[in-house]
């Protein structure tokens, strides 16, 4: 026992600082930052939108129309639904958006939660085990990182039927080594420190000491990481459709509408802009949020939420 | 130096053999080319003759022993679709990807740079924030949307540009407008981070003290020091690239490697998928090579052997 137990055990409690819920701590902090909580606030919109919006909107996405074919948008004549225009069918955009935003969303969730866990758990027994069993696993990460990804899903897509199923595991699979790498690098780093070579001292089985003490520390630098690799599936995901091997009619995707859309350009802009529209702020608001998470989540940047969310003006040579 | 290059040609080598006995394995899973490239009145006969002719009638062993032995001899086969050798095939296509990718980083590298080190001297103030707001839209937006919506602007709309095709300089401005963009936004950010690294350093401020000029301090004595992790990012961003830029490419009609690449595939044109994965495969080995190298002289430190 070393310097640190001057302190009397028995302390009270005015001493400790006051227990704090977490929750609402970052909740403050997420007031702090404007422009993380405008983004964290489209993004509730849209996981609502993708919960409930195929049981609200699925009718008016599907009615076809042909008195309303290719309407224009911004003519509230046609009521709210309109409001974006109609596309080649006569349905609703704004509704279309509404629906797709299930599929769209749920493939990039499904797919980095799957790459993620997968990633981790990889990650752990490489960093924690090593091993031939460690070097395998980083060769295979390495195999993954050079093959050129959406060829990879190409060709994956066309041997297998390109259902959901099958693009949620293509795109994982492309991104576990990014979770894989980052788990092992911070294993390697955590196990050496003093409290988990104390725990171990005091007896705490591997699993213990992995769920207990290691994990703590990993989890929130994969989330992070995890915010803003939703935003590039989104991105793949939405590219892939595009191409017509992802996801296919009658299911849709923003990308899928966009691709939709491309033989309509020169007489109805709307059709390809709108979805393309909720593509760009969707992931716009996951690059904010996961770049106020990296500093929520850092001890020594913390304080710039926490004092007002100014950012101070720091000169270069400081 | 030369041990160096060797080692790392001994290992690229092995991922490649690697690459692409993946490549062959998974591009036969994808179907029987037969059925796409007779019609479906064929008879049995002409079927078993055009897997005879095109060597799909033997088991896959056999198969993959006569393209290892094939390829050793510097032969991919020939094309299905085009009746001509595949290698010529690619060799005509890549080029075209090359020049595409080496004006886009060109572009991006000293855009990034200058505006990524004038945002980095004066950190939080305007300038800084603008460049933060550009390349956080730009690592947002996605490709294809940004390309139909420049040729619905551009060329639908007011009919500055042409839509697709090679035949002009005006052709290149779209497709490389379009790729352009991601690479921007990350490299900004990475110039920016190392910049401001470099700017608050020891020997930045003796520069300082001794009176050399700010523009000096910025673009000599900072920046040769903040190429490294710009070098790395920019590699990487090159590679992708050069891999193909399937959806640029497709959505111009530009006839590069990534097109053939979605073609070939379509078609299971198995011979021209081998054949262009193993070309881009090994100009992104010489790539990273270069890198390395450009390491070494950038940082005397940095000894390869």
């Amino acid at each position: 026992m070393t310097g640190a137990t001057t302190r009397p055990l028995a302390a009270p409690d005015a001493a400790l600082p006051p227990v704090v819920n977490p929750w609402l701590a970052a909740l403050r902090l997420l007031l702090a930052d404007k422009l993380a909580l405008v983004a964290a606030g489209f993004l509730l919109l849209m996981a609502l939108c993708a919960i409930f919006g195929p049981a609200l909107l699925g009718q008016p996405a599907n009615a076809m129309n042909l008195r309303m074919r290719n309407a224009p948008p911004f003519d509230l004549e046609n009521g709210w639904l309109f409001i974006l225009g109609a596309d080649a069918l006569g349905r609703s955009i704004l509704a279309r958006i509404v629906v797709a935003s299930q599929n769209t969303l749920s493939v990039a969730a499904a797919s980095v939660a799957s790459a993620m866990v997968v990633g981790c758990l990889l990650g752990l027994i490489a960093g924690y085990l090593g091993g031939w069993l460690g070097g395998l696993i980083m060769r295979l990460a390495d195999v993954i990182m050079s093959f050129p990804s959406l060829l990879l899903a190409v060709i994956v897509l066309y041997m297998l039927e390109p259902r959901v199923a099958n693009l949620v595991l293509v795109l994982a699979i492309t991104r576990i080594p990014i979770y894989l790498r980052t788990t092992r690098a911070e294993v390697l780093e955590i196990r050496e420190r003093m409290f988990v070579q104390a725990a171990r001292v005091m007896g705490a089985s591997s699993p213990r000491i992995i769920v207990r003490h290691i994990l703590p520390i990993v989890v929130p630098t994969l989330i992070t990481i995890g915010t803003l690799d939703f935003a590039f599936v989104m991105l793949a995901e939405s590219a892939l459709s595009f191409l017509g091997i992802g996801i296919q009619p009658p299911e849709i995707t923003w990308g899928l509408m966009v691709a939709q859309g491309r033989g309509y350009l020169s007489q109805a802009w709307w059709l390809a802009f709108w979805p393309g529209v909720a593509i760009i702020l969707t992931t716009m608001s996951l690059n904010l949020l996961s770049a106020w998470l990296r500093t929520a989540t850092d001890p020594m940047q913390r304080w710039r939420l926490e004092q007002g969310g100014r950012r101070p003006e720091w000169r270069s040579g400081g | 130096m030369g041990n160096f290059i060797g080692k790392r040609s001994l290992s690229s080598a092995i991922a490649l053999a690697g690459l692409v006995i993946l490549v062959f394995f998974l591009a036969r899973l994808t179907g029987d080319p037969t059925n796409l490239y007779l019609p479906l009145d064929a008879s049995l006969e002409a079927r078993a003759d055009f897997r005879e002719r095109h060597g799909f009638a033997d088991p896959l062993i056999e198969q993959f022993g006569r393209f290892v032995v094939d390829v050793l001899h510097l032969d991919f086969g020939e094309s299905i679709r085009k009746a001509r050798p595949a290698l010529e095939v690619v060799l005509e296509a890549f080029p075209w990807t090359l020049r595409l990718a080496a004006l886009t980083m060109a572009i991006v590298l000293v855009l990034a740079i200058l505006i990524g080190s004038i945002a980095a001297y004066r950190p939080g103030g305007v300038f800084d924030r603008l460049s933060s707001i550009i390349s956080l839209a730009g690592a947002s937006a996605p490709d294809f949307w940004v390309a139909i919506v420049g040729i619905l602007v551009l060329s639908v709309s007011l009919g500055w540009l042409p839509t697709s095709g090679v035949g002009t300089p005006w052709h290149w401005v779209l497709p490389v407008g379009v790729l352009i963009i991601r690479p921007f936004g990350l490299i900004l950010q990475v110039v920016r981070g190392a910049m401001i690294t470099a700017l608050s350093s020891a020997y930045v401020k003796t520069a300082r003290a001794k009176g050399v000029r700010q523009r000096a301090i910025i673009f000599v004595h900072a920046l040769r020091n903040a190429m490294l992790p710009v070098i790395t990012v920019a590699g990487d961003q090159a590679a992708g690239i050069l891999n193909g830029a399937v959806v640029v490419e497709t959505i111009f009609g530009f006839p590069g490697i990534g097109k053939l690449m979605i073609d070939s595939i379509l078609q299971r044109d198995f011979a021209v998928i081998q054949a262009a994965i193993l070309v881009t495969a090994i100009a992104i080995f010489l790539m990273n090579l270069l890198i390395d190298i450009a390491y070494a002289m950038l940082d005397p430190r940095i000894r390869h052997g």
